[in-house]
Parts: C-alpha cells; sequence; structure tokens
C-alpha cells in the first residue's frame, strides 16, 4: 500500500498544465537592494517572480544588468508583465517582446484603463487576452472581482484569472469580499489575487475562501524586513489553504461550550 | 535620415536596418525591439529596414509587480 502524500507535494497549483510547489507568486520591485530581494525570494520560494520592461537606457544600466543575472541565478520561473500598458497594441507588443527576452510564455497580462486607480481596462481585456492566448501565450489576466469578465476571460481560453483585491500598491486587503468568494463558487479555474494585498492574514483570508494562490509585490518590498515578511507570507498562503482544505467550521450566533457539561463538578439543576 | 529611438532623435544612413541601428546606439543584451509599435523578432533585425521617422523602441528586462 502506498503512503498518503503529504499536503505540501500532493496540492500543487496548476497553471495550463504546469504544476508548482508553491501558491505563492511574488513581484520583485521596490526591494531596498538586489540582496534584500535575492534574500527575499529564497526564504519564500515562490511558483513565479515577475519582470517587466522599460527602455533600454532609462535606468542604471549596472541596475539592469545585475537585475538580469539575478533571474538567470535564481532559475525561478519568470512571469513577465505589460505594466503600463494603454492600448491592446501596446500590450500585445510588450508581449511579444517579453516573450523573446524572458525567452517564456508566461504573461501577466495588464492593460490600465485609468492612471489614478492603475484599474484595469476591462472593456478591452478579453479580445486583447483572446488574441494573446492565440499567439501562444499562458495569459494570467488582471482584472477585476467582476464575475462576468472573468467569466468571459476563461471564455476566450484564459485557464486561470488574476482578480485584484483592491488597487495595485494599495495594501488595503479584500474590499469586496461578496464578489469575491461569488467568483470563486462560480468559476472552476485556478484563480490568484493579484494586488491590493497588505497583510499575510489577507493572504491567508483569500486563501481559505478557496483561492488558489496569490500575487504580492508591495506588501513585502515595503516592509521593514522584507526577508522575514516575504517568509510570513508564504507561511500565511499555506496556512490559508491548508485551512480550505481542512472545511472550515459553520459559524454560531450563540456561545456552545467546547469542554464536556456532563460530569462537571460542583454542578447541580437549578 | 532621422530615426526616433527611445523617444530621441536619431541620424542614420538610409536603408539602415535594425542591427544596424542598435549597433549605432550600442545596445547590449538583452534586448527586443519595436518599430513602430510593432515588434521585430531577432531573426528579422539584419532584415528590416527603417524608413524615416520611424519610432523604435528598444527594451531591456527590468524589476516589475
Amino acid at each position: 500500500m502506498t503512503a498518503p502524500l503529504p499536503l505540501h507535494s500532493a496540492d500543487t497549483l496548476v497553471l495550463y498544465g504546469e504544476t508548482f510547489a508553491s501558491r505563492l507568486l511574488l513581484g520583485t520591485s521596490r526591494y531596498p537592494s538586489p540582496q534584500i530581494l535575492e534574500n527575499a525570494i529564497r526564504i519564500a520560494s515562490p511558483a513565479m517572480i515577475t519582470a517587466s520592461l522599460r527602455r533600454q537606457g532609462s535606468g542604471n544600466a549596472e541596475t539592469e544588468s545585475g537585475f538580469w543575472q539575478l533571474l538567470k541565478k535564481m532559475a525561478v520561473p519568470v512571469l513577465p508583465n505589460t505594466a503600463g500598458c494603454h492600448s491592446p497594441q501596446e500590450a500585445i507588443t510588450t508581449a511579444q517582446m517579453a516573450r523573446e527576452v524572458f525567452d517564456t510564455p508566461w504573461l501577466k497580462l495588464e492593460l490600465i484603463g485609468d492612471d489614478y486607480t492603475l484599474q484595469p481596462d476591462t472593456l478591452q481585456l478579453v479580445q486583447t487576452a483572446e488574441y494573446l492566448i492565440k499567439d501562444g501565450f499562458k495569459v494570467l489576466p488582471y482584472c477585476t472581482e467582476d464575475l462576468i469578465l472573468c467569466q468571459r476571460l476563461v471564455d476566450v481560453g484564459c485557464q486561470a484569472i488574476m482578480p485584484w483585491a483592491a488597487p495595485i500598491g494599495t495594501g488595503q486587503g479584500p474590499l469586496n469580499p461578496y464578489a469575491m468568494k461569488l467568483l470563486r463558487e462560480r468559476l472552476p479555474v485556478p484563480l490568484i489575487v493579484d494586488a491590493g494585498l497588505g497583510l499575510p492574514s489577507h493572504a491567508c483570508t483569500v486563501m481559505e475562501w478557496g483561492y488558489d494562490g496569490v500575487l504580492l509585490n508591495t506588501a513585502v518590498a515595503l516592509a521593514t524586513d522584507p526577508i522575514m515578511m516575504a517568509k510570513a507570507f508564504a507561511n500565511a498562503v499555506s496556512a490559508g489553504r491548508m485551512a480550505f482544505l481542512s472545511g472550515t467550521m459553520t459559524a454560531q450566533d450563540s456561545a456552545q461550550a467546547s469542554t464536556p457539561l456532563i460530569g462537571t463538578p460542583f454542578w447541580h439543576q437549578e | 535620415m532621422r530615426i526616433v529611438v527611445n523617444h530621441i532623435p536619431r541620424d542614420l544612413p538610409a536603408l539602415s536596418k535594425v542591427s544596424d541601428l542598435l549597433q549605432f546606439i550600442s545596445a547590449k543584451p538583452p534586448y527586443a525591439v519595436a518599430v513602430n509599435l510593432q515588434f521585430i523578432p531577432k531573426t528579422q533585425h539584419s532584415i528590416h529596414i527603417l524608413e524615416e521617422n520611424d519610432q523604435v523602441e528598444v527594451i531591456a528586462p527590468v524589476t516589475g509587480g
């Protein structure tokens, strides 16, 4: 008889048929230093790390070169994004450039509709995702928690969806629990919460709801100790997932003693 | 001819190709190129001929969220 697999190895994240041991995806921006970024990645062991593209020479050449070397050294799958793209053509061209540079079909599709909230352009996101999927990309679309939008993304071939919890970088945690829980109930594909998480408890909560993973950046990068926070998020994701699989108790309106009443000393019936 | 590279005007000889431009600006790998918002794969860099007022983007990997 074969022994059952331990939870951590049996319960893997599957995206587009590929298996990942971790359910945490980690961004690489805004860390105090490259060394802290590297250590945060090492301690969190994320399924993927995100990266982006900018004009060559727009930043510090040494920093750009160092990041590329870090990506090579870490050997963690890279999830390129299309951050900053405001039109379908910008997103498509950026995606194609990212595929060549990073040598990967994975793509975090960002199509920004509003610069103030960084809210995705929900009206053009579906057609853009459809084009990219037909072009061979494994698209993980950053979107809102709108059920119909997410359903349409699934309809055009997205095998995983990444709704926000709150606007990027706000750290506010899930602002619309009703819609996010409904989304989980209605959509059969993997759901990864992308953006807006500020605390490990936020990550734990959405995992308890049955979400399949979380993608975050700022909450770790801007912590006083990003390395410790990276581990805290990794643990929270794991704890939330185990809680979901365990089946949580139903909340009660009135107290129910957990210690048996029968045989209570000094007890007498009034 | 005038070519705009990463938002900076450059003067290149007529019939210059993408590979000529990359050499001209001393681009360092890894990079990818788009001309007038169309991706130009690296297999086309030595073939694609630039035209007057082309808008060229040469991008490099950076951190991202």
